[in-house]
């Protein structure tokens, strides 16, 4: 059993294709300058289907993270124990990603991370890396 | 302010590992037991509200049930909104027989989860609620979502192991009291911490069970309900709240709608939490419980763990929580597991919960949460 690809949509395209080029980017309202927490075709605020792309910093703190010890499929045992981790990027949207060093890494709710990418069969996928005190 | 619809029926069927069931099966038990104990036959409901099942899963569940019994309703449909289902389903049994559109409408509800797919099986299908492009790929569960919450809620409130651990005692204890409960031996707070961490920093007797069972309620009109042969139960007020599907796209992980369904419940009650005499409360995790308990005001902030300690959900305490068991000891059957809390209270309100009896329950409250703290549906019950 595989790991779920992630399988872009149309609404996310650019998000993946930037990860590919091991960039993060992010959509903002030109309408009302809201920041989407998650891609999507129109935005949350004010309905507005003019979002634009940027690409974002790669930094972010962490709002939580869990350590998990019971993986949901076949394809996820191996890794146990791993980090997985929500990540408040600087810019204002937010990531779910691992954590590289899983439960080593010592994650704590406010540190500061950095965004890296880790090899998928499907691509590039973004994980976090816990930036030095 | 009266809604204008009463539960007339109300029956749940055995629970556990029921080798011998099957998802239709055990929605055809519940829902004749619910229309006998309502005093009807199966002719005389006129609509049907169905679920979801993992076991015999369907894109047309209402009508596949109604197939299987041989009833034929004049309004059936099915409502997925994970473990808000039960509630929301009521609620809009509730909107039917107000409407003057039904007389009796039967809410249904069943899965062979545990027999009838392993709990590996069970697990993986829902993970699949996660997100599928900023969610799944990452190994996200329910149980770490939930994690999640829960590591921030313990950040900014103070909560620790041993409130959350609390609670899955005090549940533990309400089921032994419950004759057809799934899990009954008494645990102590050193039992959960020390069971298998799952996903950090949340405990396997932190988490529901996984069962077979089915539930099922009679919601009928003010005029049906005159013929009832038990005491009148009436549904008072109710309310949803929404906030997002996603934890990574929730806007809070303190805050959720169960703050606004709640409010939404009490105000056409008329009622406030103090007011409530039993709580039937969603408890998927021990995290789960404690958030709602202080959104939803019957606790302040940080009050709920240290409550829980001193017994206060227990049968003699301020706030009599989950008298059967709930999901974490009585057992979880999928949307089923929602509909126990009814059920329950239904027993409560009439006088028929045995051991479990509290003295002159007269209001009782049941919540219901799907998703990730996602989806929110209170309802407020009175007897008459």
């Amino acid at each position: 059993m595989e790991k779920p690809a992630f399988r872009p949509t149309a609404d996310n395209r650019p998000f993946w294709d930037g990860c590919q080029q091991q960039t993060i980017r992010y959509q903002l309202c030109q309408n009302c300058n809201t920041v989407q927490l998650i891609p999507r075709s129109v935005c949350t605020h004010c309905h507005s289907r003019e979002l634009a792309w940027h690409d974002a910093r790669g930094v972010g703190i962490v709002l939580s993270h869990t350590t998990v010890y019971r993986a949901p499929t076949p394809a996820f045992k191996g890794d146990t124990p791993y980090v997985i981790a929500l990540i408040d990027m600087q810019e204002g949207f937010r990531l779910m990603v691992n954590v590289r060093n899983g439960p080593d890494s010592n994650l704590a709710i406010g540190d500061k991370v950095r965004i890296r990418f880790e090899a998928r069969p499907e691509g590039l996928l973004p994980i976090a890396e816990k930036e030095p005190a | 302010m009266s809604m204008h619809a009463f539960i007339t029926g109300a029956y749940d069927t055995q629970i556990g590992e029921l080798p011998e069931s099957s998802c239709m099966g055990l929605h055809t038990q519940a829902a004749f037991g619910a229309i006998r104990d309502a005093g009807l036959e199966p002719g005389d409901i006129d609509g049907v509200l169905c679920a979801y099942s993992f076991t015999e899963p369907h894109l047309m569940l209402g009508s596949v049930f109604c197939e299987y019994a041989g009833i034929h309703p004049t309004f059936c449909s099915a409502i997925q909104a994970g473990g808000a289902s039960a509630c929301i389903m009521i609620m809009q049994a509730a909107a039917l027989v107000a409407s003057g559109q039904c007389q009796h409408v039967l809410v249904v509800t069943g899965d062979n989860r545990l027999t009838g797919m392993s709990r590996d099986g069970a697990v993986a299908a829902l993970s699949e609620v996660g997100h599928p492009q900023f969610e799944r790929p990452f190994g996200i569960s329910v149980p770490a979502s939930y994690a999640l919450v829960a590591q921030r809620y313990m950040h900014e409130f103070g909560v620790t192991s041993e409130h959350l651990a609390a609670i899955a005692v005090e549940h533990r204890r309400h089921a032994g009291r419950h004759p057809k409960a799934h899990k009954r031996d008494p645990i102590t707070i050193d039992d959960v911490l020390q069971s298998r961490e799952i996903c950090s920093p949340l405990h396997l007797l932190d988490c529901c069970l996984i069962s077979d069972g089915g539930a099922a309620l009679v919601v009928s009109s003010r005029a049906a309900a005159g013929t009832s042969q038990h005491r009148g139960i009436e549904i008072l007020g109710a309310g949803q709240g929404h906030t997002h599907e996603h934890i990574v796209a929730a806007p809070s992980l303190t805050d959720f709608g169960c703050k606004a369904s709640s409010a939404h419940a009490f105000a056409a009650a008329g009622v406030k939490p103090a007011d409530i005499d039993v709580a039937l409360i969603y408890d998927s995790f021990t995290i789960t419980l404690l958030v709602e308990l202080e959104s939803i005001g019957f606790f302040e902030r940080g009050e709920a763990g240290p409550a829980a300690l001193r017994g206060e959900l227990g049968l003699d305490g301020s706030l009599p929580c989950n008298t059967h068991g709930g999901l974490l000891s009585y057992g979880h059957s999928g949307a089923a597991g929602g509909m126990f809390h009814a059920v329950e209270a239904v027993h409560q309100l009439r006088g028929q919960a045995q051991q479990r009896q509290l003295d002159n329950a007269r209001l009782a409250f049941v919540h219901g949460d799907g998703g990730i703290l996602s989806a929110h549906c209170s309802l407020v019950f009175g007897a008459i």
